[in-house]
């Protein structure tokens, strides 16, 4: 078990240098950021003599080498745009998508499972197939529409919900959180909904064929066999065991809601690490960019670790392979 | 459909209705970006300057017709005894928002930051000597030579309190390298209309009255709650929603529908700011061009041919729905040195412009490249993509190359484009900035922008003049003969200057800037 967790650990390390290499690499010629530092109106000179100063003159190596050594101690500069220190940034924002992304698994998994176990067991009728289609239009629309539309029905015609923003936040000294306050609750639906339509349908697509699945088991039908109630079939036997592969893909989608929550924050002009991300890019924020891009793998190398070693208690095979293989 | 319409606008007016009655004062002021610092002198750009306005003040300011204002000089006139020297009054009785008095030393505290090396305000202090103070309200500015334009170049420069800044300090301009970030980033005491009472970067900023502001009349808006919403579907959407009350960043796509949207008003004026093409000179061929042997565009015939090949009305009509107002000459109107004449453009003459290429030596046309940024001006690469066209119909096939901005500078100021598209603004409001970067050979502080590398001595000797000219009507003469000069050349290709569109509430009026930088304390409420 210890071994299997310090392989996991070596590996994560060598994607983290990786990802840094790559983000480095990528942001530092993607464009000039003195370009974008100093506007159109400023002479060369000037220029050049910032570039100096922040030492984009130097070697690449001597470049990258400084990225690592503070990006390891968790600095990562001046945001070149907001002239803040980037770690900072990234904390103060991260509040906000965080509640975004666990409001919108949240809908996902509750609507995704409810949906699927319900479309599995009333397989013929008109309802499932209505919802069936419907949720394709949610995968096959871009967020950005879905965004764009909800906001046009309910902000604008009907006028129930905010179109923008976060709503009034409380400060509770290391987070800053919009559920507390009615302002805040209601723009977070909106969001959240957006954000959460595609992971729904991939839950509940995928519940409904894993349903599918283990009701022709064998021990299903030695349960109904028994006489147990329906209800007992269904929940306590059967979802049980359509369980494993969603929470591997609820989980591993959470890190994917985090990273990619950026269309729906662009869209909502939600205040999370997204926007700040996507502002960044425009003016080629190479602090900010390259801390955002860390920032994502490592929740996704954490994500998977935490996923493999759940495998690993969850699946009882799994350990017994491990243990052969250490005889 | 109408019933729909009839009642989002009886609701949005039920709503506006209810506003104005609750708080007639307050307004939810949405742009596409938030002010990147609050350090006055750490950024010089737009946003950030329209922003610091509202808390911090300038000693003279630019009214929406772009004539310059007192602010916190009463008045300014060059030194009887000395040329070079310009000597500026200090309006009296002013406080900064903590409650100091604002004096000569906090002017002379806040040129010199403004012009130290950290300073992105520097350029515009470059011909700067030395600041003093002659006495508490009375502040000599020193320059190299004669300057007679300075005061122009100070409309952005914002004035700090002395003791505040070497209190907290923040003597030192913020510095990129620095590694931490300056208190002047994040709060302000300055001697403005308004005082920052809370800010979330990007997010929302709130700005309430200053009751001890110096001017005799208070404003009608007591409160500015500032919302950056960088989408563009989303801004109009808040506006639409009564979420906001006046939106700065229109896109011109919607310019039209919102002004028939009951409740709702758009304003518009043109901008400072000219959008035009410009191509390389010089003997050695062009990089992306088929012809190998000589320079296309070094040909008079052929820069006249494209300029009779470019519909501008069209470009007008269709790419910018109307919003822009076409032009044939590289600089705005509100510049000093534009006439009627250098700005009437000839109508498209495609059979002439091919007749001018073939007696160029090019009755196929050529090959080349176009860079055009495209997140920089309004609709920037459609308009590049519509000049594609027109070019083609004379036989010039160009291959468009798009890019944002923060890589398409680059390819200009390093001169590593063959033909390009930029936009000009000019802060000055006198044609010798457009000289100085644009048209001077590219040469130390000269010709930074000049991305083509023309070079005429003649014109160079002539722009240096302007710099230390004093006699306004020679000055003037020569600034007509440099135009002449320029147009007859064909050194630039332009196309028109932008303009702005500001949609409100439409009990609201707030006019448009031609540096869109609006001040909300001209805002003024009912119909």
């Amino acid at each position: 078990m210890l071994a299997f967790i310090l392989r996991r650990l070596a590996q994560s390390v060598i994607v983290m240098l990786v990802v840094a290499l790559i983000a480095f690499m990528v942001f530092r010629y993607v464009g000039d950021p003195i370009a974008s530092m100093v506007g159109v109106d400023t002479r060369l000179e000037d220029q050049e003599i910032m570039r100096d100063r922040l030492g984009l003159n130097d070697p690449f190596y001597v470049q990258f080498g400084r990225f690592i050594g503070n990006a390891v101690r968790g600095e990562f500069g001046i945001s070149y745009r907001l002239q803040q220190p980037v770690s900072q940034l990234i904390l103060e924002r991260l509040p906000a998508t965080i509640e975004l992304a666990f409001a919108s698994a949240l809908i996902a998994l509750v609507f995704g499972v409810g949906l699927g176990v319900f479309t599995a067991l009333k397989r013929g009728s008109w309802l499932s197939g209505f919802i069936m289609s419907a949720s394709l239009v949610g995968v096959s629309l871009p967020t950005f529409l879905i965004g764009i539309g909800l906001i046009y029905i309910f902000a604008v015609e009907l006028q129930w919900l905010p179109s923008f923003g976060r709503g009034q936040t409380v400060d509770l000294g290391f987070w800053r959180t919009g559920l507390l306050t009615e302002s805040g609750l209601r723009s977070l639906i909106l969001p959240a909904i957006t954000l959460s339509l595609f992971q729904l349908t991939l839950i509940m697509r995928l519940v409904r064929a894993e349903m599918l699945e283990v009701m022709r088991t064998e021990y299903i039908r030695f349960a109904r066999a028994r006489g147990l109630s329906q209800r007992a079939i269904h929940f306590g036997h059967a979802l049980k065991n359509t369980l494993v592969p969603v929470i591997t893909i609820t989980g591993l989608q959470l890190g994917s809601v985090i990273a990619f929550a950026i269309v729906t924050e662009t869209v909502f002009q939600w205040p999370g690490v997204g926007s700040l991300f996507i502002n960044s890019v425009q003016v080629v924020d190479v602090p900010v960019m390259a801390a955002y891009l860390m920032f994502i793998a490592l929740v996704f190398v954490v994500i998977n670790l935490l996923v493999d070693i759940l495998y690993y208690v969850v699946d009882p095979r799994l350990r017994v392979d491990a243990a052969g293989g250490a005889k | 459909m109408t019933s729909a319409l009839t009642r989002i606008g009886a609701a949005l007016l039920a709503s506006s209705i209810l506003v104005s009655a609750a708080s007639a004062e307050t307004v939810r002021w949405a742009r596409a970006s938030d002010a990147l610092t609050l350090d006055p002198h750490s950024q010089n750009q737009g946003v950030t300057h329209n922003f610091a306005h509202h808390i911090y003040e300038t000693l003279v300011d630019r009214d929406v017709e772009g004539n310059l204002q007192p602010r916190l000089a009463t008045e300014w006139a060059v030194s009887e005894e000395d040329p070079t020297v310009w000597v500026f009054t200090l309006r009296q009785g002013v406080t900064f928002h903590d409650g100091a008095e604002f004096t000569a030393e906090d002017v002379v505290f806040s040129l010199d930051r403004a012009r130290s090396e950290k300073s992105n305000m520097r350029q515009l202090h470059v011909d700067v000597e030395s600041v003093t103070a002659v006495d508490d309200h009375t502040v000599e500015v020193k320059m190299a030579g004669p300057s007679p334009l300075y005061p122009n170049n100070l409309t952005n420069t914002f004035i700090m309190d002395k003791t505040w800044s070497e209190a907290n300090d923040v003597v030192e301009v913020q510095d990129y390298a620095a590694g931490e970030d300056n208190y002047a980033v994040r709060n302000t005491n300055g001697t403005g209309p308004y005082v920052l009472t809370s800010r979330e970067v990007d997010v929302r900023s709130v700005l309430t009255l200053n009751e001890n502001h110096w001017a005799e009349e208070a404003p009608a808006v007591t409160e500015i709650i500032y919302l950056p919403i960088a989408e563009n579907a989303t801004r109009i959407a808040a506006l639409l929603s009564g979420e906001v009350d006046i939106v700065q960043d229109v896109p011109v796509q919607d310019v039209e529908r919102l002004s028939s949207t009951d409740g709702i008003k758009v304003e518009t004026g043109p901008e400072n700011r000219v959008i035009y093409f410009g191509y390389k000179f010089g003997e050695e061929p062009l990089a992306s061009s088929n012809i190998t042997d000589r320079n296309p565009f070094n040909d008079p015939l052929v820069r006249e041919a494209m300029h009779l090949a470019i519909d501008r009305d069209a470009i007008q009509r269709v790419v910018m729905r109307g919003q822009s107002i076409p032009t044939g000459v590289a600089n705005p109107p509100f510049v000093a040195g534009w006439t009627e004449e250098l700005n009437a453009y000839s109508a498209p003459d495609l059979e002439r412009a091919r007749e001018l290429l073939a007696e160029a030596g090019y009755p196929d046309g050529f090959t080349v490249t176009l860079d055009t940024p495209n997140n920089r001006y309004v609709n920037d690469e459609a308009i590049s993509q519509a000049v594609v066209g027109m070019l083609g119909q004379i036989g010039i096939q160009v291959t468009l190359a798009s890019r944002p901005v923060a890589q398409h500078s680059p390819l200009v100021t390093s001169n590593q484009t063959d033909f390009y598209l930029l936009g000009w603004g000019v802060p000055t409001f006198d044609s010798a900035y457009v000289f100085n970067d644009l048209i001077h050979t590219k040469d130390g502080s000269y010709g930074a922008y000049n991305g083509g590398l023309y070079s005429n001595p003649e014109l160079d000797e002539m722009i240096q003049s302007l710099g230390t000219e004093v006699d306004t009507a020679v000055r003037d003469a020569t600034v007509a003969e440099i135009w002449a000069t320029v147009q007859e050349d064909r050194v630039l290709l332009p196309i028109h200057n932008q303009v702005l569109a500001y949609a409100m509430r439409d009990d609201i009026t707030l006019a448009v800037h031609p540096e869109n930088q609006p001040m909300l304390t001209t805002v003024t409420f009912g119909e």
